[in-house]
């Protein structure tokens, strides 16, 4: 089974048995991870999913599309390589795929 | 099933499950019992008349937290439960059932119930509302068998559930006794562009329009019958209508207020060890010019849950939230920020014609609000001109080239 390994906000690291065909959000969701807020469900209406993707990744992964892009700006964490976790479709390419959640706000 | 716990939740939508979320992440060490009064574990309601209609999503994918999650986090889940009766001297409350639960604090999140129609034929087969997944499930298991369907209300919820349903090739018309669409919620232009998105769509919207009975034959609904005479034949009726708010046990036992139960800046009710959040919360908001409001929301079911868990922890903050709230309708990206309730101005930014606008509410030349159309950048940077209550004129927040500099100007 493809993995995903999140690194929490508090540093602590958890290796997640990932499900293809459904967002790098919902992966983390369904792990239990419970600092994810993911308030608006996946349909990219606000910007409480927000990871760091590992740079080994960033070219795979790919970059926020406008919307998007323009919702990681309301974060005043956000870096080059900030997407929305519901924004990115597990797929079997990104096995091994390493994300750190943002801080809120 | 236990009988005590120091922080008992009733209601199990957004803002019960948050407030149980947030009180474990606050190292909250009590027992934690989560009351639901559907059979199912917490679930996001907002899907129910977009993704999860649209057969896009399934109800697995629309859970809050995973099954697993709750056992975890040593949060006990009681589904299927009602409570009837809170009695705040015993600090206990009493289940439809009869069974008793007692707390130690007691949060408050029953939401509401959908609203109903009070004319002759409102109870036939056939006759939906769109609050919670058996709603849902009764009304998919009856569209293979439907063509026509009548839309009551004019509301974000309506107007979704029209979008999804004309997209699945179903003849829909939707009835407003207002004269416009999204009238209690929104200000005229946006109004007359959703109008006319969905007239485009094929969707038949009548203004203006009052139901005077459900038709029946054979006990199904079969057409609504309009002031006036006019007959809708259809398979299906949705009632979008708004929602009563679930406070009856808590105004019985005593507790103020009347449309929702009014609670304090930390989510206090007037009983004590009680707290009230979400939907059903009457609370004074800042947004609001400090109007007392109930607001249903997501965002504030779910900032309201963590004002109460921090309260009980002992990290007593005052809610004070910025309100948003979204709606998808075909491909169309409602982002709202702010409450709109109270303008006296609204300013268009952009063509709606492009299918790319915002409308700014101004009161007393002051942003509140804004809707913004398939614009997120107007939307996520609109929002500091609402936190600041930025004064700017029509002429400037129509023209600047983005609103970023309007709001940093007002901060200079």
């Amino acid at each position: 089974m493809p993995q995903i390994f999140v690194t929490d906000r508090d540093g602590g690291d958890h290796t997640l048995d990932a499900t293809s065909g459904i967002s790098v959000m919902e992966n983390i969701r369904d792990a239990g991870i419970d600092e994810l807020l993911a308030l608006c469900g996946g349909s990219c209406s606000c910007a409480t999913c927000h990871v760091y993707v590992d740079e080994s990744f960033q070219a795979t992964v790919g970059a926020p599309n406008e919307d998007e892009s323009e919702l990681l700006d309301s974060s005043d964490h956000r870096r080059p390589n900030s997407r929305l976790s519901c924004q990115i479709v597990f797929e079997d390419a990104l096995d091994g795929l390493r994300v750190t959640i943002a801080p809120e706000g | 099933m236990p009988t005590h716990f120091d922080v008992l939740i009733v209601g199990a939508g957004h803002g019960g499950a948050q407030a149980a979320v947030a009180l474990r992440q606050a190292k909250f060490a009590g027992t934690i019992g989560l009351v639901g009064e559907e059979p199912e574990i917490p679930y996001e309601r907002p899907p129910l008349s977009k993704d999860y209609l649209a057969r896009e999503k399934t109800f697995e994918r629309i859970l809050i937290r995973p099954a697993s999650f709750w056992a975890q986090r040593d949060i006990t889940l009681l589904t299927g439960t009602r409570v009837a009766q809170v009695d705040p001297d015993a600090l206990q409350v009493v289940t439809a059932l009869g069974d008793e639960i007692n707390y130690g604090q007691l949060i408050w999140a029953a939401g509401g119930h959908a609203r109903r129609l009070s004319c002759a034929g409102q109870d036939l087969i056939g006759i939906h509302s769109v609050r919670n997944r058996a709603d849902v499930d009764r009304m998919m298991a009856e569209l293979p068998t439907t063509d026509r369907v009548v839309v009551i209300g004019g509301g974000y919820i309506g107007l979704e559930a029209a979008a999804v349903l004309s997209k699945l090739g179903k003849s829909v018309t939707v009835l407003e006794a207002q004269d416009r669409v999204l009238a209690r919620v929104a200000g005229e232009p946006l109004s007359r562009f959703y109008e006319a998105e969905h007239r485009a769509h094929g969707v038949d919207i009548r203004l203006n329009a009052f139901v005077e009975c459900i038709e029946e034959q054979n006990g199904l609904a079969c057409g609504v019958r309009l002031a006036g005479g006019e007959i809708l034949s259809c398979e299906m009726v949705i009632v979008g209508i708004g929602i009563v708010p679930e406070v009856g046990p808590l105004i019985q036992a005593g507790a103020e207020g009347n449309n929702g139960v009014k609670v304090d800046a930390f989510g206090r009710t007037s009983l004590p060890k009680i707290y009230a959040i979400g939907d059903c919360a009457l609370h004074e908001n800042a947004f609001a010019d400090d109007r007392q409001i109930r607001l249903e929301s997501v965002q504030n079911a779910n900032d309201m849950a963590s004002t109460v868990a921090k309260a009980i922890v002992g990290d007593a903050q005052p809610y004070h939230a910025v309100p948003w709230f979204w709606s998808n309708q075909y491909d169309l990206r409602l982002q709202t920020v702010g409450l709109s309730t109270g303008y006296d101005q609204t300013v268009l930014r952009g063509d709606p014609a492009s299918r790319a606008f915002s409308v700014i509410y101004l009161k007393e030349g002051r942003v509140i609000a804004l809707d913004c159309v398939n614009a997120t950048k107007d939307y996520v940077q609109g929002r500091q001109l609402v936190v600041n209550g930025v004064v700017a004129t029509a002429e400037i927040l129509a023209s600047a080239q983005n609103l970023k500099e309007i709001a940093a100007l007002f901060a200079a």
